[in-house]
């Protein structure tokens, strides 16, 4: 197991509303190991995005962080000051939002956006020397500086914007960047291309990301790590290799297989019955037991509780009392 | 040919539908050379500029066939769609419905036309209502053109068309409204209001693309059996290879780029016999859900990632600028879709572009099914 950058321990989150107490969050165990690409996979609502959030300490009213803890290289990121916030956030960790075009100051230049980000961290840069580390961001993701720094958003395309974004969340140059969804609104050539120029950041620059998505295509070709979420919680994480050949939640084994790939043979694909629970009305015992083929008694009246393999695989699922039954085939 | 007589042996009773079906079988719909070009305000001293969002397609649609129309934003696929749904009247070329020109159509034949030919739009929420429940958005159409007569047979047959697109028990979603049901079931509704009035033809426009993932194969399952059941000709507009490949596994593919069809051939021939060399980029990009597959195709055959301008194409091959085999030929000649092996496509290098490919597939060792 390598050394952890975040560790989120029983992390819970909930947001007050007027039909109950919503808890996006249940009591989280994720850990994102440093120097690897980690991805979150879930549906819509699983919440993977309240927890980046969370990681960040960026979650919007009235959502509340209710227990739990997460540190950042040590450092228990729910204690901060507000002064330690600020050079946390963009200058630890910095995000990628999903929607880019909405992520820029559409009546500013780039130019402007970009010296802003720094003033806001930093006395000590010139201008110049503001410029030229944008310039040099900006030939990474191959993007052509003269021409981005003096556009307005408008100007760029989906694909330019979203490489912008990039660049700016490098910027103050952050340990780890959080992508959410960086790909969602974009045409395929283009996300193959963006996760060209995100590996090769990653690569050479030794920057820890945390990838959240809900395709798993996208994670296949990125991730070194994948955690699973449903319902609030990550109901497994392992290697990437690994998930895929032997994913052991049912959910993530049914994830996998109501994907269509370009290659295997289509007739074995299958969705998964039922729905997403409602957050505000869970079913009793583990979350998945209404859409499980496996779940007996047990399932609905206890949640599982996570077991952790020496290989740094991890699941909760009544099937796995314990990490000796994760290493053995499941024979049904 | 060789290669078309194993697939023939493999398959055979499916192969002899399909050849059956395009050779002898009428054509339901028949494109003849359809461009559509939108003009663009150029402020108010310069004249408009045309933009071809759909340039010189051809294509029949056969009854009950499965047509996937793919490519990326902006490659004309949503136009071609609604130029098939009689929505937008092409700027030249002839639509034939059954033989007699759409755009001549009038009276009882035109109303005929518009109940055939349905279309599913991409966002089920944008597409009902919100101020009427189930019961009344699917009835009205039923009841306004008399298939069936009175409020008691209407509701029979609205209960009827919700189970037939999976929604049971049917009683408990015909007072819902539009918001108090999940996408999926949404888009289950624009199914069932597209098969309410006996279709010939559905238009698809990226039925899936809203919905969560677990939920999508269901979806397309649905739309499969309503093409086997009911003989629907289903037209699936989509930019994802991999839901193109599923639901079409055993229809026509036509890949589209900047308004132009690049390649068009049987769904298995399109997706492991690539040709155009932007099919190849293509199929390079989509994530595959295998780490293994996805991580050996990283580098993207692409000489660059802009799309050009759809109102100044590039002259020639309108892919040449990001073509990596691109020659003076391309720049200049515009290459038509001719037959290459058993599709077709608009390259003038194909043979050799296949050639390429194969051989990248055969270092990836993923040609597994195909």
């Amino acid at each position: 197991m390598m050394e952890p950058l975040v560790e989120v321990r029983g992390l819970t989150i909930e947001f007050p509303m007027r039909a109950g107490l919503l808890r996006a969050v249940d009591e989280a165990d994720f850990v994102i190991p440093k120097g690897q690409i980690t991805a979150l996979v879930g549906e819509s609502g699983s919440g993977k995005s309240t927890m980046a959030s969370a990681i960040m300490r960026a979650i919007s009213v009235p959502g509340r962080v209710s227990g739990g803890s997460i540190t950042f290289d040590g450092r228990d990121v729910m204690s901060l000051s507000k002064k330690e916030l600020q050079a946390y956030k963009w200058e630890q960790v910095s995000m990628v939002f999903q929607a880019a075009q909405n992520a820029l100051n559409p009546v500013v230049r780039i130019k402007e956006q970009i010296i802003e980000t720094f003033r806001a961290h930093s006395k000590s840069y010139t201008e110049k020397q503001m410029v030229d580390k944008a310039r040099n961001l900006f030939d990474y993701v191959r993007l052509d500086p003269d021409r981005v720094l003096n556009s307005f958003p408008h100007e760029l395309s989906g694909g330019m914007k979203q490489r912008v974004m990039i660049a700016f969340s490098l910027l103050l140059d952050p340990q780890l960047v959080i992508l959410d969804e960086p790909t969602t609104a974009l045409d395929v050539i283009t996300q193959a291309y963006i996760f060209d120029i995100l590996k090769k950041i990653h690569k050479d620059m030794n920057i820890t990301m945390l990838l959240l998505t809900h395709d798993i295509g996208v994670v296949a070709k990125a991730a070194d790590r994948v955690g699973v979420m449903y319902a609030g919680n990550v109901v497994e994480a392992g290697d990437v290799y690994d998930m895929f050949k032997r994913p052991k939640h049912p959910y993530t084994a049914k994830l996998m297989k109501a994907v269509p790939s370009l290659y295997e043979d289509v007739s074995e694909r299958k969705g998964i019955p039922g729905s997403p629970p409602d957050l505000l009305n869970m079913p009793p015992g583990c979350p998945f037991h209404p859409r499980c083929e496996y779940a007996h008694a047990k399932c609905k009246e206890q949640n599982p509780v996570k077991v952790y393999t020496p290989a740094g695989h991890e699941v909760a699922c009544h099937l796995y009392p314990n990490p000796e039954s994760v290493a053995e085939v499941r024979t049904s | 040919m060789n290669a078309r007589n194993i697939e023939f042996e493999a398959e055979p009773r499916q192969r002899l539908r399909e050849a059956a079906r395009t050779e002898n079988s009428e054509v339901l719909m028949r494109l003849d050379n359809v461009s559509m070009y939108f003009e663009r305000s150029q402020g108010m001293f310069g004249p408009p500029q045309k933009v071809g969002a759909v340039v010189d397609v051809s294509l029949d649609i056969h009854p009950g066939e499965i047509i996937a129309l793919v490519g990326e934003s902006g490659c004309g696929k949503t136009t071609l769609g609604s130029i098939i749904t009689g929505l937008q009247k092409p700027t030249s070329g002839k639509v034939l419905y059954k033989g007699q020109e759409v755009t001549k159509l009038s009276g009882e034949k035109a109303n005929q036309f518009r109940g055939d030919v349905q279309l599913v739009q991409q966002d089920s929420y944008a597409a009902l209502n919100p101020m009427r429940t189930i019961y009344q958005s699917l009835s009205a159409p039923i009841l306004q053109r008399k298939i069936v007569r009175g409020r008691k047979a209407a509701r029979a047959r609205v209960v009827e068309l919700l189970q037939t697109v999976g929604l049971t028990p049917p009683e408990r979603f015909l007072d819902k409204y539009p918001h108090q049901l999940s996408g999926g079931q949404r888009q289950r509704i624009l199914m069932a209001r597209a098969i309410s009035l006996n279709p010939k033809i559905i238009v698809a426009d990226e039925p899936v693309s809203m919905i969560d993932v677990s939920l999508r194969i269901s979806i397309l399952n649905l739309m499969a059996e309503l093409n086997r059941k009911m003989d629907i000709a289903i037209i699936y507009i989509t930019h994802d290879l991999a839901t193109a490949r599923y639901i079409a596994g055993r229809g026509r593919m036509a890949v589209m780029y900047l308004g132009r069809v690049m390649e068009l051939g049987g769904v298995n021939d399109v997706l492991s016999q690539p040709k155009h060399p932007y099919l190849q980029a293509l199929l390079s990009a989509v994530p595959t859900p295998d780490p293994e597959i996805a991580k050996a195709m990283s580098d993207l055959p692409l000489r660059s990632l802009e799309m050009p301008n759809a109102a100044k194409p590039p002259s020639g091959c309108r892919f040449h600028p990001r073509c990596p085999m691109a020659t003076d030929r391309c720049s200049s000649e515009e290459p038509q879709l001719r037959s290459v092996g058993s599709e077709q496509t608009a390259c003038h290098y194909a043979e050799e572009a296949h050639e390429l490919w194969q051989r990248k597939m055969a270092d990836i060792g993923a040609i597994k099914s195909v």
